[in-house]
């Protein structure tokens, strides 16, 4: 079998974007103290959504800008629950990716077997979207480690009432980094549905809004770890296509369980390390998963 | 202005109000969601909640409230355990299929074997295989802090895969012509998760479900060990310091409730599926989480929590049939009233003031 190192890259490249745009949309978000479930149900709305706006008007990018849209709208669900009746994180992230794997289903069916306009490529041989994700990266960790913004939001993420005690907004910094983390999750959501699959299948995400949720614990908090984590898992889908295309004597099925399993031990291999380490959980962020309510 | 302020304990009145407050805005919401697609929102809502108990087919859609209902309250149950202590078990879905394969891999082995020890054996086998499922989860998280929420999840997409896997491979019916899938349980006496009572849709999953909530109520309410969860996940430290165990919690938390998962996967494909095939976990893994809630975490709620989503499940196929309403509205429905249960859920934990301004 040839494989032609450069083309495998490029594969890789695309298989990890999702995931990519997902993880960093989730990084910020978990930076401002927020644990949002809700990734896989934010992601296939911008799937949907995404692929829909593309359809009806032809346009591949006027479909990544209403999949972002979509995406932070329904985010906005999730921030009502946890910022406002301060509901359990945990639960409210499910249920987001419940309702939107719903919702979805739903909305979806005159969708069922629609092709997707073509996605023209962007210099090398690289898509424009992939184009973007790579330089999200580089931009968000600017902004988190070297903006105003950045310092402020990993204040009310670190310690939330200190942060308060300092006059910033706790509840409209997480809000926002929320809505942010929805964008990034519909564009990620989109690009399976327009740029990858080329059409719109029932809950078609398959589980990439999870795995992007291990690669924040993988990547330690930071944008670079996501990169690392992303291309990771784009490595094993591709490996895993590879082997399905290649006709190895293992089942289809078994082969297709490579990103799952691939995911855990990764997540293990971190956690441990976290573990381990000097400063228990890692990076992990001092308020994350905890809501916020002034009493003063 | 509005004030929230921290209760001292948490309102039992408004615990048991506000999941009833959840469905009434659910099913407004419902109706006014179905309004906008075109539908006739009363006749939809009526469709769904009263017709398939007391409509004109309410003799053909009573007993499928059960078939329903025993899956949901059965994987519900253990599910609410680990979440009083704060353990988060979301892949009750694959522990369900690994169950329904397990337990139905004994069929199998047995073919055609007859006696009366096959059936428990499969139950037994189901449970085992549900409890190994949910024991990876507990073990990871135990020897190295990896994410219970995150590994239990993963572990659902690796099941469904297993299931195809199994219904296309080593598990396929050498009498089935080809066709993916086992052989067909209902049809091999010994095996069978028959209708006990005809009429009625109870088989051995709908005891299994009573017995669960017996006994969760029990170990919740009169058991040391279900003092230690309690005492867990509203005071860790506390709890610490009174010498319970974290990790011995979540290895039973996630065992039991991977168990009875595993025993729901094995009744469902003994029984009302009849046979392992790739589609062989329906989501009643998920939609336990929202019954576990619904519920309040407290078995009888979760027994009234399971009746109500097993009839939204057959209303959902009745307003399919007869008013072409989308099959997925009621995954939308469900979504629905997790969200307005979670959100209702501060007036338990908060009273609201007007702030007098000084």
């Amino acid at each position: 079998m040839m494989i032609d190192p450069l083309s495998v890259f490029l594969l890789l490249l695309s298989a990890a974007t999702p995931i990519l745009f997902a993880a960093l949309g989730e990084l910020v978000a978990e930076r401002a103290g927020v644990l949002n479930l809700g990734v896989e149900g934010m992601m296939i709305t911008g799937a949907l959504a995404g692929f829909a706006a593309a359809h009806g008007t032809g346009n591949p990018f006027l479909g990544f800008l209403v999949a972002a849209v979509a995406g932070a709208a329904i985010s906005l669900l999730f921030s009502a629950l946890t910022q406002l009746f301060l509901a359990n994180q945990v639960a409210s992230g499910l249920a987001l990716t419940l309702f939107g794997l719903g919702l979805t289903a739903m909305f979806g069916k005159p969708f069922e077997g629609v092709k997707a306009p073509a996605m023209p490529t962007g210099p090398l041989r690289i898509n424009w979207i992939v184009w973007l994700g790579l330089i999200m990266v580089p931009l968000i960790w600017w902004f988190l480690n070297r903006s105003r913004a950045g310092l402020i939001l990993r204040g009310v993420g670190e310690n939330h009432d200190a942060a308060h005690a300092l006059g910033y907004d706790v509840r409209l910094t997480r809000v926002t980094a929320v809505a942010f983390g929805g964008a990034m999750a519909g564009v990620g959501g989109a690009y399976v549905s327009i740029a990858s699959v080329l059409q719109w299948t029932e809950g078609m995400t398959a589980g990439a809004g999870w795995i992007a949720l291990a690669i924040v614990v993988f990547s330690n908090w930071t944008a670079p770890g996501v990169l690392a984590g992303a291309w990771l898992f784009g490595g094993v889908t591709v490996l895993q296509l590879r082997l399905q295309a290649a006709g190895v004597q293992v089942p289809v099925q078994l082969l297709s369980m490579a990103p799952y399993l691939a995911t855990i031990i990764v997540l293990v291999l971190i956690s441990a390390r976290q573990k381990f380490s000097r400063r228990a959980g890692g990076a992990a962020p001092g308020s994350l998963g905890q809501n916020f309510h002034a009493l003063r | 202005m509005i004030q929230l302020v921290p209760r001292q304990a948490t309102s039992t009145a408004w615990q048991v109000a506000t999941p009833v407050l959840a469905v009434l805005a659910t099913m407004v919401a419902g109706g006014l969601l179905f309004a906008a697609m075109g539908h006739e929102p009363v006749a939809a809502i009526r469709t769904i909640f009263w017709d398939p108990l007391f409509g004109p087919a309410a003799s053909y859609s009573r007993p499928q409230l059960l078939v329903k209902a025993a899956p949901l309250i059965l994987i519900a149950s253990g599910l609410a355990i680990g979440f009083r202590a704060g353990i988060w078990n979301i892949g009750a879905e694959g522990q369900y299929i690994i169950g329904g394969i397990t337990g139905g891999a004994v069929a199998l082995a047995a073919y055609p074997a007859d006696g009366p020890w096959i059936f428990p054996a499969m139950v037994l086998a189901g449970m085992a295989g549900g409890w190994a499922w949910g024991m990876i989860p507990a073990l990871l998280r135990n020897w190295f802090g990896a994410s219970e929420i995150l590994v239990s999840l993963m572990l659902v997409y690796v099941a469904q895969r297993v299931a195809a896997w199994m219904a296309f491979g080593p598990m396929r019916n050498p009498e089935g012509f080809g066709m993916p899938g086992s052989r067909n349980l209902q049809q091999y006496p010994a095996a069978a998760n028959p209708e006990l009572i005809s009429g009625t849709g109870a088989h051995w999953g709908v005891v299994a479900a009573a017995v669960a909530v017996l006994a969760t109520w029990f170990l919740m309410s009169r058991h040391i060990r279900g003092f230690h969860i309690r005492a867990a996940g509203t005071a860790p430290r506390a709890a610490r310091f009174a010498g319970v165990n974290p990790a011995t919690l979540v290895a039973f938390c996630l065992g039991l409730s991977g168990a009875l998962a595993g025993a729901a996967g094995l009744f469902e494909v003994a029984g009302p599926a009849g046979q392992i095939t790739d589609t062989l976990g329906t989501g009643y893994g998920f939609t336990a989480i929202i019954v576990a809630f619904l519920g309040r975490l407290h078995p009888v709620g979760i027994l009234l929590a399971g009746l109500l989503l097993a009839l939204t499940y057959i209303g959902g196929e009745l307003a399919q049939l007869t008013m072409q309403l989308p099959a997925a509205s009621v995954q939308v429905f469900q979504g629905m009233l997790l969200f307005f249960l979670l959100g209702f859920d501060l007036l338990t934990r908060f009273q609201i003031r007007r702030r007098v301004l000084a």
